[in-house]
């Protein structure tokens, strides 16, 4: 083959979209792509904070709306759905990851923890109690991903895993403001509480020691 | 209450529960992900069918038609609802905008349609299928293009100025002035980004709609609800108990809260609708950029003989000019000024509040000025501000202000900081590859009166409920509206529930302006006295000489337990609080000294803030941590708006390309220091019983001008167009070690 089979997908593709620019000015020529009469599912193995969960799902189901639609957890917050703002931050087999950037379907047999699973208001998980006690939140939005990705980062730290202002690779990780700040960087908050996150997580990191 | 003369004593002054660092009440739910916001009402709402919202794909024209067919017929879809098929929402309060119905496209981003489905992927794919042919018109795009059309406007909300406010003769002045500045400054448009997109579920039931939705004053959403729905105002019910930020976003209804409702009408089932996070920049409002030409002079000695303020800014016919001249009207004393406000039409979306409207963007450039005039001046920027002081209305000098502090915060931060230890000369100041940098400039904000009412149930169980629409968008309403009851009537905070954000409660002012606080709890004294008064009554006890403490009501050697009044069922009060004109007779203020120290990578020109301070001035603190947290988030959204936030316009098609949070940049963790904030503790009596005054956006003000004054004393390079991004300054950077 004289060319690669993507190269010749991406020139369609690009031809597409030049042409679907064009359309604001003039009405589209032709019919448009008519979709399935049904969307295809798929079946989907979940635990969820430590509950199992059998679902058909939609194969574009996002994990996000898995949880937020289909299980009613709506701890876990949508804030861009383009995996720019770590509001959707949860725990898929301990890592966290950004939710609305990935299916159910990839999910099958995986453990999830949301914000949910940590604590309950009357019985919060440390990281919890320490975003109250520091004030680390206002609107409350991004709360749930900051918190999930904070639990993370004291794991992350604890296994040694660098990160981009990692000094000596080689010496005891240490969870300074600087790689705190570095980690929790993909959790936007817009009220602006970074300040007090800071605080909180650190209080609880020390607290372990 | 009408509140017409300066506050006496009062019960908020025992300060044992107002005035306390107490934690947020409503914390425990936020973080534990139990705080139902508007979009997850899967308690109050089952079986929700789903709407996408389509926006024009065009800047300004018209749309001539909307081919739905093969979206109605997509798997899953419900209806679709074509702007062609209804009627223009008339513009709603404080808007021009027509938020749906008809042909006319107004700005890129308008809804035109809606796509109701099972789910929401059945809705979002069928939202693809749909055809629509629009006829483009010529649009006005970009400000400097338009900036010879503009045309003097008066503000919209201080519509008593002149609109072109001249006070002595400024010419003469600044002639005559042996020290002056004259220089430009451009800020961009901003969106306020906040973390919960605009989010609705509405649902019908006999001819009423309960909507649910993200809205910071309720009663300012319900009457135009129900214009545009063709019901009475008490057919809509509105419920907004947790609202993920709003920054002025979420002032007024948009486009999702009557789709909601027009759907869940069109398909008899309940809808819910959130904007996709493009939609809500492009669809919504922005901080209108603006374009300002700042004049200052002054006498050798600093003090400032003239002072011209013209701003430029750009909006759709009609809609209001960003008041970029309000802190200039009243911060320094000068006595010749020149003041105005020059608008231009542009079909952009529309220019309408964000946080600290006016006072943030003109600040940018005012604070920016001061700092070069103290340059030239040789005078310390400090120093200049409190030369400059004025205790009254530079145009009234009979109108004092209420309370101004401003020196002493000036002073305070300056110490603080260790602002003596900065380099006055710029550039001269490194630490290894990084040029360090300290800068400083001054904040303002108007304190508003606005009238403002509550509900308190003293119950049975001796427990307090308080009910009103007030909101709570990350300020603190819930805990700050508990501890005002709290302490009016001598119980425990745990004996105390707020309920908000419901039409069905009294109305209060609402979350917008940095009104909220300080008019909704004063808003709550007004019905605590009317609360203790009925109290009294059943226990037979004066309430002019009572005194509830500790769960008892004691007058004279009487002292009797709370509950005794409640034994034959509880007491309701309701009332508000209502102003005379003691913010006519004072200015009514906020006060900041903002101080930061920024580090600029000497090779690539890139910017870290090190260190800030804010010193604030406002009134009573009602709880020093949620306020705390105000003036962090505004500080933050200052290093934004100095150092990365613009929404970048597509001059050719009217829209806003950094359209999502990936390229609209706001701070992250990694960009923002440790805060300090201290408050200066002056109550103020000309405000309101609480004595308090507003928080929410002072600590924004004059932030992003003691960054930009900051990255000056580091690098020598004046960069006046924001966002100061590294390549504004990197040609011009000193060499470094």
């Amino acid at each position: 083959m004289l060319l690669p089979e993507w190269l010749l997908n991406r020139r369609e593709f690009v031809a597409g979209a030049a042409a679907s620019g064009a359309l604001t000015t003039v009405p589209m020529v032709g019919p448009s792509p008519a979709l399935a009469e049904t969307a295809p599912t798929n079946a989907v193995r979940l635990d969820v904070n430590g509950e199992p969960h059998a679902l058909t799902l939609d194969t574009r189901t996002t994990l996000l709306d898995t949880l937020r639609e289909h299980l009613h957890l709506t701890g876990t917050k949508k804030g861009c759905d383009h995996g720019h703002c770590g509001a959707c931050t949860v725990l898929v087999n301990g890592t966290r990851i950004n939710a609305c950037l990935s299916l159910a379907v990839m999910h099958d047999g995986d453990s999830v923890t949301t914000i949910e699973g940590l604590g309950t208001p009357d019985d919060m998980h440390e990281m919890q109690a320490a975003f109250v006690k520091h004030d680390g939140f206002q609107c409350g939005y991004c709360t749930p991903g900051q918190i999930c990705s904070a639990v993370a980062v004291l794991a992350e730290v604890e296994q040694g895993v660098p990160s981009h202002v990692t000094g000596d690779l080689t010496a005891p990780m240490a969870l300074s403001n600087i790689e705190l700040r570095e980690r929790m960087s993909g959790n936007i908050c817009r009220c602006g509480a970074y300040s007090n996150i800071a605080d909180a997580i650190t209080e609880v990191a020390e607290a372990r020691g | 209450m009408k509140f017409a003369t300066p506050a006496g004593e009062n019960p908020i002054d025992r300060l044992s529960v107002v005035g306390r660092p107490v934690p947020r009440i409503d914390g425990p739910r936020k973080v534990t992900g139990t705080a139902r916001y508007a979009y997850e009402r899967h308690d109050a709402v089952s079986n929700p069918a789903y709407g996408w919202i389509v926006g024009a794909s065009i800047g300004r024209g018209r749309v001539v038609s909307i081919d739905t067919a093969a979206a109605q017929a997509a798997p899953g879809v419900l209806a679709v609802l074509s702007t062609l098929d209804f009627a223009p929402l008339a513009p709603g309060f404080r808007t021009t905008v027509h938020l749906f119905g008809g042909a006319q496209v107004q700005h890129y981003g308008q809804a035109i349609a809606l796509v109701v489905a099972d789910t929401f992927e059945e809705a979002s794919a069928a939202a693809h299928l749909l055809t629509v042919e629009y006829e483009v018109a010529p649009g006005r795009y970009d400000l400097a293009a338009e900036a010879a059309t503009a045309e003097p406007v008066a503000d919209r909300d201080a519509p008593d100025y002149p609109v072109v406010d001249r006070i002595g003769d400024f010419e003469a002045a600044f002639a005559a002035a042996p020290v002056t500045v004259d220089q430009h400054y451009t800020t961009p448009d901003q969106t306020h980004a906040m973390m919960e997109p605009h989010a609705t579920t509405a649902a019908w039931r006999d001819g009423k709609v309960t909507i649910w939705t993200s809205a910071q004053i309720v009663a300012w959403h319900r009457p135009d609800l129900a214009k545009w729905l063709g019901v009475t105002e008490g057919d809509v019910r509105l419920e907004a108990p947790f609202i993920g930020g709003g920054f002025g976003a979420k002032l007024i209804a948009q486009c999702d809260a009557p789709l909601a409702a027009l759907g869940a009408r069109a398909v008899g089932r309940p809808v819910k609708v959130t904007l996709q996070r493009p939609l809500v920049i492009n669809n919504t409002t922005r901080r209108a950029g603006t374009h300002q030409h700042i004049r200052l002079g002054a006498t050798r000695d600093g003090r400032l003989t003239a002072i011209g303020h013209v701003s430029l800014n750009g909006n759709l016919p009609g809609a209001f000019a960003e008041a970029a001249i309000a802190p200039t009207r009243l911060f320094y004393a000068a006595p010749n000024r020149y003041l105005t406000m020059k608008l231009a039409a542009l079909d952009l979306a529309e220019g309408n509040d964000m946080r600290a409207p006016g006072e943030a963007p003109g600040l940018m450039a005012l604070e920016i000025a001061m700092d070069e005039l103290a340059e030239k001046l040789g005078m310390d920027p400090v120093a200049l501000r409190i030369v400059n002081d004025t205790q009254v209305d530079p145009r009234e000098p009979d109108r004092p202000f209420s309370e101004r502090h401003f020196v002493e915060c000036l002073r305070t931060g300056a110490e603080r900081f260790g602002w003596d230890r900065r380099n006055p000369t710029p550039g001269a100041q490194s630490d290894g590859k990084w040029l360090i940098g300290m800068g400083m400039a001054g904040g303002f904000r108007l304190n508003l009166l606005l009238p403002s009412a509550a509900r308190v149930r003293l119950e049975v169980d001796g427990g307090l409920t308080v009910e009103t629409d007030m909101t709570d968008i990350g300020t603190g309403s819930y805990t700050i509206l508990a501890q005002t009851a709290a302490e009016m009537m001598g119980v425990p905070l745990a004996a105390v529930t707020v309920r908000l954000g419901d039409s069905a409660y009294p109305v209060s002012a609402g979350s917008g302006g940095q009104f909220g606080a300080n008019n909704a709890t004063s808003g709550l004294y007004a019905a605590c006295v009317k609360l203790r008064e009925a109290v009294a009554a059943r226990l037979g006890i004066d309430a002019a000489d009572a005194e509830f403490r500790d769960g008892r009501v004691l007058s004279g050697d009487r002292s009797v337990a709370l509950a005794e009044a409640v034994r034959e069922g509880p007491l309701v009060a309701e009332d508000g609080i209502t102003y005379g004109d003691l913010d006519e007779q004072f200015v009514q203020a906020t006060f900041a000294a903002q101080f930061a120290e920024v580090a600029v990578d000497g090779f690539t020109g890139e910017m870290r803030v090190r260190r800030m301070l804010a010193v604030i001035d406002s009134g009573r603190v009602i709880n020093p941590t949620t306020a705390r947290s105000q003036v962090i988030g505004g500080m933050t959204m200052g290093v934004g708006a100095a150092l990365m936030e613009t929404l970048a316009v597509d001059v050719r098609h009217g829209t806003f390309i950094t359209n999502d949070l990936g390229f609209y940049e706001v701070p992250v963790h990694g960009d923002i220091p440790h805060q300090e904030v201290v408050f200066l503790d002056y109550p103020d009596n000309k405000s309101s019983p609480m004595k308090a005054k507003g928080i929410g956006e002072i600590g924004l003000c004059g932030v992003a001008a003691a960054i930009a004054n900051a990255v000056y004393n580091a690098t020598g390079v004046r960069v006046r167009d924001y966002p100061i991004t590294l390549d504004k300054h990197l040609a011009g950077l000193p060499r470094v070690a």
